[in-house]
Formats: structure tokens, sequence, C-alpha cells
């Protein structure tokens, strides 16, 4: 059953100058990205340092501008989008959840410092009292306790503070939150909890989030869907269960065999887990993935595979898979 | 085989406006000739501390008050400074946890690698250089990013840099803190695949702290896992997965994602671990435990055998001592 869409992208592009002055090299760090998100939707995006990922949150929420393509929020295209209400009402239904719980929450202020200006500016109708209830609230929903409210940052754990960041994103009453590598940065056994408040806002108030990380594995434990991305390009969606039990593009293979689990026995072959980077400046047609591809034909370095339908809702670009 | 490290009745104390705190007491830890032992436990249990004491790299508030540390016989808690100089980094070294800060930004790291070799060896500048190059083709990076600043490299690559400098005078063991921390899955599993290599090559022993405990599933050989500054499991890396004795390592294991087999729903472990000033009173797990006895909350448990592992918990004690 495919939820109805929230947001979707078509052919999004974003691609950075590198190097100084004249410089005509650019690095494509998304090319032609076409997704969805539905409502009440958790998407897990996939890959490793460099594959596009994070660009593509800071693209939904509009710190950058895309170099080609267009985002579509609830049907209507972002770049036709005029006048700072609709840029304020669109930044509150989209908020983002930032990766280090230790650099993104000023230490100068109390917690509710952040909840109470978000909830200020997105939110004015609200009066003084009225905020302060509401700060409450979200500090319950993502497990807190009000009283956390008044300490300091450096008071709180590392799991405290990525909850933190949570319940700013939750006062907004947003409708969609990018979450990028949101536990990555925590204990093992702190995540969990983060998963689960994930899922509960997925489950109880509706909310989608676009779910970033390099660990595949976490991502089975919360997202409805899956979209591996590698130097900027999607390699394979589906949703979440039929991609991992029936991976199909190479790279989502390694993704899988890369993840240590201790009920498993060692089969990973090193040698296939180089760390070279993709080749994603000024990049030659082709698939980007094919250099470090055990399967790649002739073909890959001449034509960039284009995704194709395997099964529900299941896509994959490689030519030979 | 014998022993390259031996930690005895270890204590580490932080002082604090509060008093002092332990972080570390009474560890006990072996590590033999080439033997790669993984310390795990969440953060705050002070498997970071341990580590810094072992290579006594504590500063204050932070001071050994117990135990000794012996390195090939040497005991490292009493050596003065200047002795210690002549051992480090020739007979041990540590790769520290982020490579992005413990690199110098403005310097080479062929300086680098030169400072490192000049402070304790006295090698002509082509020995240095000849002997840089061959570290760096151990770890698997071209020697010419010798010339690059660490900026230039990837995380991964700068982490092998890290552990490359490690390996500057072929030491007999490398303490490592989460050198894979930062890095993706993918490059975390290659990293970790090349130290286990390289150990296989060169032969040191390995001390590994993470809170990872699936990283190190495949590559260790003995397991140490730490709460609130004790060890309280530990035994072959093996045995500790497939039957782990104590309530806590159990959580620890429980509590990761697996891509293999049926989604099952995550526990994890409920709570946090405990302020190290304010400890709980008989077993420091009790309040987070799930299989807690009547007499946890008051007996504070030894090491008892089970199996081939040693666990600290009183549901293995000989059946005599424990109260119905």
């Amino acid at each position: 059953m495919t939820p109805p869409t929230l947001l979707e992208t078509r052919g999004l592009t974003k691609h950075f100058k590198v190097g100084g002055g004249f410089s005509r090299r650019r690095l494509h760090a998304v090319d032609d990205v076409t997704m969805t998100i539905g409502r009440r939707e958790i998407l897990a995006l996939v890959g490793e340092s460099g594959s596009g990922k994070s660009t593509i949150a800071r693209l939904l929420a509009q710190v950058y501008k895309p170099t080609g393509g267009e985002i579509l929020f609830e049907g209507a295209p972002l770049s036709s989008m005029r006048g700072r209400r609709r840029q304020m009402a669109y930044r509150g239904d989209v908020p983002m959840v930032f990766q280090d719980p230790f650099s993104s929450l000023n230490p100068a202020y109390r917690v509710s410092h952040g909840i109470l200006r978000g909830l200020k500016l997105h939110r004015p109708e609200l009066a003084r009292a009225a905020r302060h209830e509401e700060a409450e609230r979200v500090a319950e929903a993502v497990g807190l306790s009000a009283e956390i409210l008044h300490r300091h940052p450096y008071e709180l754990s590392g799991g405290q503070r990525q909850r933190v960041g949570f319940a700013q994103a939750l006062a907004y009453r947003p409708k969609l939150i990018l979450a990028d590598e949101p536990v990555s940065m925590l204990d093992v056994s702190i995540r969990i909890g983060l998963m689960n408040i994930m899922t509960g806002l997925r489950d109880n108030d509706g909310v989608s989030i676009l779910y970033i990380t390099h660990d595949i594995a976490s991502a089975r434990y919360v997202s409805d869907r899956l979209m591996v991305m590698y130097g900027g390009h999607v390699m394979e969606s589906g949703p979440t269960e039929s991609v991992l039990t029936d991976p199909r593009h190479p790279y989502t293979r390694l993704l899988l065999s890369a993840v240590p689990d201790p009920r498993a026995p060692l089969d990973v072959a090193a040698d296939t887990a180089t760390t070279e980077p993709p080749p994603v400046i000024n990049p030659v047609p082709g698939c980007r993935f094919r250099a470090r591809c055990p399967l790649a034909v002739e073909e890959c370095g001449r034509v960039t595979p284009e995704l194709r339908v395997l099964g529900e809702r299941h896509e994959v670009a490689c030519h030979v898979a | 085989m014998s022993g390259v490290l031996e930690v005895r009745g270890l204590s580490v104390q932080y002082a604090t406006p509060r008093g002092p705190v332990t972080a570390v007491s009474g560890v006990d830890l072996d590590v033999g000739r080439g033997e790669f032992v993984a310390v795990v436990g969440e953060s705050g249990c002070g498997k970071s501390t341990l580590l810094y004491a072992v290579a006594q790299l504590l500063s204050p508030p932070a001071s050994v008050t117990a135990g000794s540390v012996l390195f090939k016989g040497h005991n490292l808690v009493t050596m003065s400074e200047k002795k210690l100089n002549v051992l480090r980094w020739r007979d041990f070294s540590v790769v520290m946890q982020s490579a992005m800060n413990a690199l110098n930004p403005v310097r080479t790291i062929a300086a680098q690698f030169a400072d490192a070799m000049n402070a304790h060896a006295k090698l002509s500048g082509k020995e240095i250089a000849t002997r840089s190059e061959e570290v760096m083709r151990l770890v698997g990076i071209d020697p010419a990013h010798l010339r690059s600043y660490p900026h230039q490299l990837s995380g991964g690559m700068r982490q092998r840099a890290m552990i490359a400098m490690a390996l500057l005078f072929t030491p007999d063991l490398v303490v490592m803190d989460e050198p894979t921390s930062a890095l993706d899955v993918v490059a975390q599993r290659s990293l970790m695949a090349q130290i286990k290599e390289l150990q296989r090559a060169l032969g040191f022993a390995v001390v590994f702290v993470t809170h990872d405990m699936s990283l190190v599933s495949h590559f260790s050989d003995r397991l140490l896992v730490m709460y609130a500054g004790q060890v309280v499991e530990t035994g072959p890396t093996r045995a500790v997965f497939d039957t782990p004795a104590h309530p806590y390592s159990r959580g620890l294991l429980d509590a990761f994602p697996s891509i293999h087999g049926p989604r099952v729903a995550l526990t994890g472990i409920p709570g946090g671990p405990p302020d190290l000033g304010a400890l709980p009173s008989g077993c420091r797990f009790h309040p987070r435990c799930g299989s807690a006895l009547p007499a946890c909350p008051s007996q504070e448990p030894a090491l008892y055998r089970v199996g081939d592992a040693e666990a600290r918990c009183l549901l293995h004690a000989p059946v005599p001592e424990v109260t119905p």
C-alpha cells in the first residue's frame, strides 16, 4: 500500500565548485535524484560518507539551492514559494535534527531556550504560558522529564541531548523531520531509545522522517522504505524488508556485508571494502560504483544505469543485477 | 603464551569538588604476546580511563590509587617519566580516538612522523624517511601522502596514518581507543580487517577499546566487558558472544540491530550508567537489571567462573553464597 505523497523530488541535482578562482571543476554531490516521501512514512537514506545523503537533507531543508531539478512539498514546487511567511511555514513543517548532539545545542543557554525560540518563531499564536506548556509537552513526548528544560546542555548525556534535538523539531508540529545521522554519535545501548522515539513519532503523531544513516542495520528497525546512495546517485530503493532480504545492487550487498553482526559468521572479503572515494568531480558517464564493483562489465564504463523497476516499488540502477 | 601486559587490581580516582570518584576499580587485565583483547562498555564506564592508566597518560585530577601495570616485567605505575619515555612508542604505542584531532593540522604527515621518531631515537633523516615510507605502505597508503596535510586525507586514511604512526618502531603492544568510531561501516570494516592483518604479520598485541561490541566480535581473542569502573565479564570472545553470562553483556548484545534472521524487537538496557560518585549498593548493575535477585542490592558480587568465562553476577555464584 502506497501512502499519499508528502514530498517528492524530480531530477534533484547539486553540484559544488571545487578549486579556486576560475576552476571548472565541479563536484557532483547529488545527481538526478527522484524520490518520494509519503505521509506517515520513514524513509531511510543509506550510504557511506561522501555519497551525497547529507546534501539531500540540506537541499530539502533549503540550506542549499539545487543546481537542477525540483522539490515538491505537498504538491507545490519550492522554487515558486515566495514570501517570508511561506518560507517560515515550510521550515516549521520540515525541521532538521543534526548528527552531533554536542555541537548542535547552544551551550550558553538552557535547554528550554531552543524549544521556546522555535515556538515563538513558528507558532506565534501561542501565548507565553502556552509556549511553556508546549515545551513541557514535547519534552515528555521524547521521553524527557519537564525538569530537564531548566538545565544546560553540558549537564545532559549524549542521548538526552539528541532527544532535545527531536523535541525542538517536534515543537513546530512538523510534517517531515530530516534526521541526519541522529544516532551515529551515540552509544549502541542508547540508540534504541532514539530509534523507538522515531517510530513512535510516526505511529502516534503521523510525522514522516527522512532517516539518514550509514548503518543499514539500524535502518531496518525504523524505516518503511530504504534508498541506497553512492557517489550522488541512487543505486537501489524499495521497501526495507524487500531490499534487505533481496539486495540486487552490488553496493547494497557490500553495505550489508560490512555490518558487524555478532550472530553471523565472518564472511566479508576485506579487499572489496576499499575506501577509495567515488569519482564525483567532473564525472564521466557510467556507473559510479564500477571501480569497486565485482560484477562490472564493459557497458558500466559507458552508460550510466537508470533505475529499473524490479518488483513492488523495488528499483535498482545496475546493468548487471 | 608469555604475557606482554599484566594489570593487577588497578584503580583510578578523579579528584572532584564532591570528593574522589573512582572511575576504574580493581581491574585485572592480562594480554598475551600477539593477543587481541577488546574492552567494551557504554560511555562513562571507565574504559578510556583504564586505557590511559595502562599507558600512564593520566593527568590530574586523575591518578592511579592502587594496583600495578606490569609491562614486560616493568611496573609502569611506579616508573619515572624519564624511564617511561624510553619505553613509550618503542615498546608500546597508543592510537587515539579521533584522528581529526590527534594529528596536527598545520604539519605534514612526514613532519609528524619525524617528530615522533626524533623524540624516541637517534636516527638520520634518511632512516626516518625510509621508515616513514615503510609504515605508510604497511597500512596501505601511498607514501606520496607523507607530504600531505591531515585535511587532504579522508577520515579512513587519517585513521590509518595514526596507526602507521603507532607502528613506527615495531612495538609489542598497541593500545587503541575507539579508532574506528568516526568512520562509516564499510571503512570501519576494512580498517578492522587491516589491523588484524598487521597484527598477524608483525605480532604485536592489541588492547582495543570500543562501545560497539559487535565490531570486535570477529576480531578479538578475548573480551573484557566493563560497567561502572568494574570488569563485569571476561572471557574468550566467542564464549561471551554465544553465551553471555552477565545480564549487562546480554543487554549490550540484544541492543544490536541485526540484518540477518527475523526482525525482533530491540530491547536494549533501560536507564543509563550510574553516577560514579553515587554508586548503587551491592551489585552496581542491579537498578537496571532484569534478572536481579533479592540479594543483589546488598551483596557485592565477585567474579565467578562460568564455563570459560568469568562474570561478576550473583546468578553465577557458587550455590552456598546465594541467599534465597
